[in-house]
């Protein structure tokens, strides 16, 4: 199948996930970049932190995915400017929801996954679609490698259905180490039998002392 | 008339320059005129009737008539070229920009200090009744630059929100923190455009714009005219006089000063400003910028108000050892070590 002449996209592949506990949150993701079958680097970070207890991470195009981090930073320093105080997580994630809107006739091609900590210091997730579809879930998984991650996280993390009443926490009870060694486990499996994830994982775990972060080696095939 | 016009527009262009033209001029005639006459040869000025407004209470009018006279005097420059910011006089002035920084001088003190490394901007604030809340004049603009105001605040909220998108956009363009330089200048060409259009007026607030850049700290003066001036320290406001008079004293010092040694005479220009009323953390605002020796940056914040009662308890205990010492009594100041530091 050939390209259009006027295709603007590529997909440069990377994987990203995140988990939300009852304090704390992982977001961690691949550092590949990719196009086509070639490697362009194995050390390019696929995170942002935008605000202290605000941290996007985005799979796709980096071309986009780039404007797109530099925007959300822009907007948060305005609103910090603005209101006094850095943007909490839920009011990032309405923005980059509505950033992304925005653009719904010529797309970011960036699949999302912001995570962080909620006004009242519990952990939060919101997984996103190109042009700003988003939900608040427990866990997500986006990018090459997803398809074969979101079961696992799934089968493991058992998340309440947001369709229940009464509302239920989509948080895990998990303690922090586990799921970071969660993390570390299902994007070894992805990994190996995706083509674009590999070389190094990033991971940043967020809680009320602050953000930690933390690099594995992944198979370099 | 009106609908006379626009009926004609749907009948050729001939006629419609012929209406126009005659528009125009009856237009001129009818608005433009008028203004020349309003203005009054000075020597005019001495014989005026009392204004509609006098008080009924002939000591009260006097007084009022008094108090009129006295500003008649401080203001030197009443007269016909005032009235527009476009309109130059004879002498080469355009004395709506020359008003404008009058307004500058009405505002409370703020005064600015730096070194090699570090900038201070420091402010009296000044509460418009005891029931209300200070004013802010000291605002961030971006991590490396921040700005101090003097003058009509509401001008000054509008211009550090400019700032602070110039800062913005520049960092998303260019990956890398305006300098100080620039920023000033960007201020500067702001407000030499409300100079140069009949139907905008200067803006009423001076700025004094504090920063870090690769080329080291600085400090800045924006006038309402436009005009900028690069200082090593300087005082706004009123009673800026008494801080200037302390900083001229000791600036040339000020580049080698360790960041605290700058806090400090920031602080004593602010009480030189506020000439005998006592200072203390709840009627000032310090802020600073710089570079530490090892490198790492202080970004652009302000100094809370315990780190500044500290400041002026140990500013005061400073004084109070050689007074007690030598038992001179002219620069006495009242005891601060027995009075409460918070008098608000």
């Amino acid at each position: 199948m050939s390209r259009r002449g006027d295709w603007v996209y590529e997909n440069n592949g990377g994987t990203c996930v995140a988990i939300a506990g009852a304090d704390y949150c992982v977001v961690a993701a691949d550092t590949r970049l990719s196009v086509g079958y070639s490697i362009l680097t194995r050390d390019h970070s696929k995170i942002c932190e935008l605000a202290d207890k605000c941290v996007l991470a985005s799979s796709g195009f980096q071309g986009d995915i780039k404007a797109l981090h530099k925007n959300l930073a822009a907007r948060e320093l305005l609103y910090q400017h603005q209101h006094n105080k850095r943007m909490s997580c839920p009011a990032m994630a309405q923005l980059l929801s509505n950033t992304l809107y925005y653009k719904r006739f010529f797309p970011y091609y960036a699949f999302n996954v912001l995570g962080g900590l909620d006004s009242e210091g519990k952990g939060c997730v919101f997984t996103y679609d190109a042009v700003g579809s988003y939900e608040r879930t427990g866990f997500s998984a986006q990018g090459t490698g997803s398809t074969l991650i979101m079961p696992v996280l799934d089968n493991q993390l058992k998340s309440p259905s947001p369709l229940l009443l009464p509302a239920r926490d989509a948080v895990t009870p998990l303690s922090e180490s586990e799921a970071v060694d969660l993390v570390k486990d299902v994007f070894a499996s992805a990994t190996e039998r995706d083509i674009y994830t590999g070389d190094k994982l990033e991971i940043v775990v967020i809680n009320k002392a602050g953000t930690k972060r933390e690099y594995i080696d992944l198979r370099k095939d | 008339m009106l609908t006379h016009y626009t009926h004609s527009l749907t009948s050729g262009p001939r006629r419609n320059t012929h209406l126009l033209l005659c528009w125009l001029a009856f237009f001129s005639c009818s608005i433009l005129e008028p203004k020349k006459n309003t203005a009054t040869k000075p020597e005019e000025h001495a014989d005026r009737e009392p204004k509609p407004y006098a008080h009924s209470d002939p000591k009260i009018a006097r007084e009022i008539q008094a108090e009129e006279d006295e500003d008649e005097a401080s203001r030197m420059f009443r007269n016909q070229y005032d009235t527009d910011v476009t309109t130059w006089s004879p002498a080469g002035r355009l004395f709506q920009v020359e008003y404008a920084m009058e307004a500058v001088k009405q505002g409370s003190a703020c005064v600015g200090l730096r070194s090699r490394t570090h900038a201070v901007l420091a402010a009296a604030n000044k509460a418009a009744s005891e029931l209300s809340s200070h004013q802010r004049k000291v605002f961030r603009v971006a991590d490396h630059a921040g700005v101090a105001l003097a003058g009509l605040t509401a001008d000054g909220r509008v211009l550090s929100r400019f700032l602070r998108s110039e800062c913005i956009n520049h960092a998303f363009v260019y990956d890398a923190p305006l300098p100080v330089s620039r920023l000033a200048l960007r201020l500067a060409d702001k407000a030499q455009v409300c100079t140069q259009r009949s139907w905008k007026r200067p803006y009423g607030v001076g700025l004094l714009v504090a920063g870090l850049d690769e080329s080291g700290a600085h400090l800045y003066y924006n006038c309402p005219s436009g005009n900028y001036f690069e200082y090593q320290a300087f005082a706004i406001g009123s009673r800026s006089q008494a801080a200037k008079t302390f900083l001229e004293r000791r600036f040339e010092g000020y580049n080698d000063y360790t960041p605290d040694q700058l806090i400090r005479d920031a602080l004593s220009a602010i009480k030189e400003t506020l000439q005998g009323e006592k200072l203390t953390s709840s009627n000032c605002t310090v802020a600073i910028v710089g570079r530490k020796d090892d490198g790492t940056v202080e970004p652009f914040e302000m100094i809370d108000n315990k780190r500044i009662q500290e400041i002026i308890e140990s500013m005061e205990a400073v004084e109070e050892a050689p007074v007690a010492a030598a038992e001179s009594s002219s620069m006495q100041e009242d005891k601060g070590t027995d009075a409460a530091p918070m008098d608000i």
